[in-house]
């Protein structure tokens, strides 16, 4: 498939689906970081998460919406405002499900997703009645549109950019909070050993009512950055839930490095694919190949190795 | 036969439901419902296959696959292909480009049959393949995973993704697989109308009758040793493994019968529909699947015949008229099984009802029934990851 095409057209193709892959990997890790925090650290298999990244767009939505009527003087920075309500909105949300469905069930860990199923549909409903069955865009403001050319045949959008760079921003705060803060400890040791946890002190209650919450939150914020690529639609989580699972469970869960190298070769593959076989067929293909190689390393790429 | 009797075999209290259930779906069902009705819960009832198959899988294996809806989807396809050939003769189709192909072939300018479809023209080797092939494609997952101890939660998710794949894939094979439509306009077996009011009775009473002979299997497997070992090992794998078992084979087998049920509710629902589309085979179907499953009860195979036609029944009757509504009360009734009702209506039954039946039982026929060995309880199953 590469005979119809010179060096040069290859070398240009490949860096930008690169680049193209380098935003779908920016969108990877934010969905992503999420899970594998409740997924990964708390073992909850949280089929709404998507509900959650949802709520994240609807929020960015109402606030553009809120600022072109009452403050179109600051349009341009409404996004910073959106994505600190959407993680707030998303990661309140978060704290009532804990608190009303997912702490019963910590020892079900199969039960949680019939659980969380059942409120990704009520979520999805809820957000059907509210918002409207159509889907919903956001007006980019105008120091996020265009693109930068970097050659004749490679430019890179400024949107995209952004939101590679809240996928950073979020990577290091969440690995910073996991593993140098005393509540990384604290959720680390949780999530270990929750009785053993308890006995030396810890409100493993409050703990885990936290790390869901923050979990949720990223997603919130996930869905914030959606709104800079795509439309959203009430039933739009669901189209990415696989994608999610999978990046984790590929990297390892657990493990917030294996995280990102997996969002990493994912996206690239199917970015890459893409352009020679078409989206679909790119997407079998990329999910094949990481289920074969889950057949073959069922703890994931990079898992932390754990006495069990 | 294992059994030194059929009482082993079905207990009394098995008995009872199993006659219950044919009395309902034999006797009750066709004589209330209309022809229309009837065959909407025949279409329904092609679900309980890969229920029943859920209940052998998750309830007493302890392997929870999300994609049931794989199996179903390749036991609906392969029927439907072979369907679709017979309606694609060359005099139905002589208006396309290329007559004698499936007419969505003829739209996306392919001149020519695939090669995987050839075999379809013989009814019998369709017939083979709706068993066959979900079986072989639950094998290769099944060895490829459970040999290197792949469960609960990664085998969840790793079958989630094949679902997916496979609905992709069909969706994106427009030319080969009917896309987003799926295979339709299926009209005739064998020269008969499957359309027909006639043709509707019979498919439900096949269906019923096939459904039978799956609860039949599901029974004699869950009362064999089979059975009894794959219980243990839902509860403590290693002791299991450490008496010398080989749990792969054991898991292997029953997410094969649990496949090829679904395979064969697949092709039920093709002949009672009259079409197959990828819309039963993707990640949403395959988790309605195993909702049903939930809600019948995980550890019963009666059980989880009534949570499909509850479920089904609710959301026909109630969904048809407040579709708002409806989806709302759909969550609310899975956080409320998942919660309250681990066992499903088949845990209450077991709890509150069956005392009082055995007593009545006893009084009747005189004699105590022998001891329930299975009694459901509210344990927690699955929890091995």
């Amino acid at each position: 498939m590469f005979s119809d095409f010179s060096a040069a057209e290859l070398t240009a193709i490949f860096a930008m689906q690169g680049f193209a892959g380098l935003i779908l990997f920016a969108v990877f890790v934010l969905m992503a970081l999420g899970l594998a925090i409740i997924f990964g650290q708390m073992g909850v298999i949280n089929m709404a998460h998507g509900e959650f990244m949802i709520l994240g767009a609807y929020v960015t939505y109402m606030t553009s919406n809120l600022f072109a009527n009452h403050f179109p003087e600051l349009f341009g920075s409404y996004f910073l405002f959106a994505i600190v309500l959407a993680f707030f909105a998303a990661a309140l949300l978060g704290v009532i499900v804990e608190w009303g469905l997912i702490r019963f069930l910590y020892h079900r860990p199969l039960d949680t997703l019939l659980a969380t199923w059942g409120l990704s549909l009520i979520l999805q409903q809820a957000y059907r009645s509210i918002f409207g069955a159509r889907e919903v865009g956001v007006v980019i403001p105008d120091w996020l549109m265009g693109s930068y050319q970097l050659t004749d045949m490679i430019e890179v959008p400024i949107n995209g950019l952004f939101v590679m760079a809240l996928a950073v921003l979020a990577t290091v705060t969440v690995a910073v909070l996991m593993y140098r803060s005393r509540w990384g400890k604290q959720v680390r040791a949780v999530v270990q050993n929750r009785d053993m946890a308890g006995a030396v002190g810890i409100n493993t209650a409050r703990v885990d009512r936290l790390t869901f919450a923050l979990g949720c939150g990223i997603a919130g914020v996930a869905g914030s950055a959606f709104t800079m690529i795509g439309s959203t639609g009430p039933s739009s989580g669901q189209l990415y839930i696989v994608d999610t699972f999978l990046v984790v469970v590929f990297g390892g869960a657990g493990s917030l490095f294996g995280t990102v190298a997996s969002a990493f070769s994912i996206s690239q593959s199917q970015s890459i694919m893409e352009f020679f076989m078409g989206g679909s067929m790119a997407k079998v293909l990329t999910l094949l190949v990481v289920v074969i190689i889950l057949m073959f390393r069922p703890q994931g790429l990079f898992s932390l190795k754990v006495r069990r | 036969m294992p059994f030194s009797s059929f009482k082993e075999f079905m207990p009394r209290q098995d008995l009872l439901s199993f006659l219950v259930l044919a009395l309902v779906l034999l006797v009750a069902l066709p004589l209330a419902l209309d022809v229309m009705r009837l065959n909407q819960v025949g279409k329904f009832l092609s679900f309980a296959f890969v229920a029943v198959g859920l209940v052998l899988c998750w309830g007493y294996g302890g392997i929870l696959s999300l994609g049931q809806g794989v199996f179903y989807g390749l036991g609906g396809y392969a029927l439907a292909m072979y369907l679709k050939l017979e309606a694609s003769t060359p005099e139905n189709t002589a208006i396309q480009t290329t007559p004698g192909i499936p007419d969505f072939m003829d739209w996306n300018r392919i001149t020519e049959l695939p090669w995987f479809w050839e075999p379809f023209y013989s009814l019998t080797f369709a017939i083979i393949a709706v068993v066959v092939v979900p079986s072989i494609v639950a094998y290769l997952i099944g060895v490829a995973m459970f040999k290197r101890r792949v469960g609960g939660v990664y085998f969840a998710i790793i079958t989630q993704s094949i679902a997916a794949i496979l609905t992709i894939l069909i969706i994106g094979q427009q030319g080969l697989t009917g896309g987003v439509n799926g295979i339709t306009d299926l009209r005739t077996l064998k020269g008969w109308n499957i359309h027909t009011d006639e043709a509707s009775y019979i498919l439900y009473f096949v269906c019923v009758a096939l459904l039978f002979v799956c609860l039949l299997v599901a029974q004699y497997i869950r009362r064999s040793k089979t059975g009894r070992i794959l219980v243990a090992m839902r509860g403590q794998e290693d002791r299991v493994r450490f008496s010398g078992y080989d749990i792969a084979n054991f898991k292997v087998f029953v997410f094969c019968v649990g496949a090829a049920f679904a395979g064969i509710g697949g092709a039920m629902f093709t002949l009672q529909e009259g079409f197959m589309s990828p819309s039963f085979v993707g990640v949403v179907p395959s988790i309605e699947m195993v909702i049903f499953c939930a809600v019948g009860g995980r550890l019963s195979i009666i059980g989880a015949v009534y949570g499909v036609l509850l479920v089904s029944v609710a959301k026909t009757l109630f969904g048809e008229s407040f579709p708002d509504l409806w989806l709302f009360a759909m969550g609310l009734i899975f956080i409320g099984v998942v919660l309250a009702l681990p066992n499903g209506i088949a845990g209450l039954y077991a709890n509150w009802v069956a005392p009082h039946v055995d007593r009545l039982l006893d009084r009747l026929f005189g004699k105590p029934g022998e001891p329930r060995i299975d009694v459901l309880q509210p344990s927690s199953q699955g929890a091995s990851s």
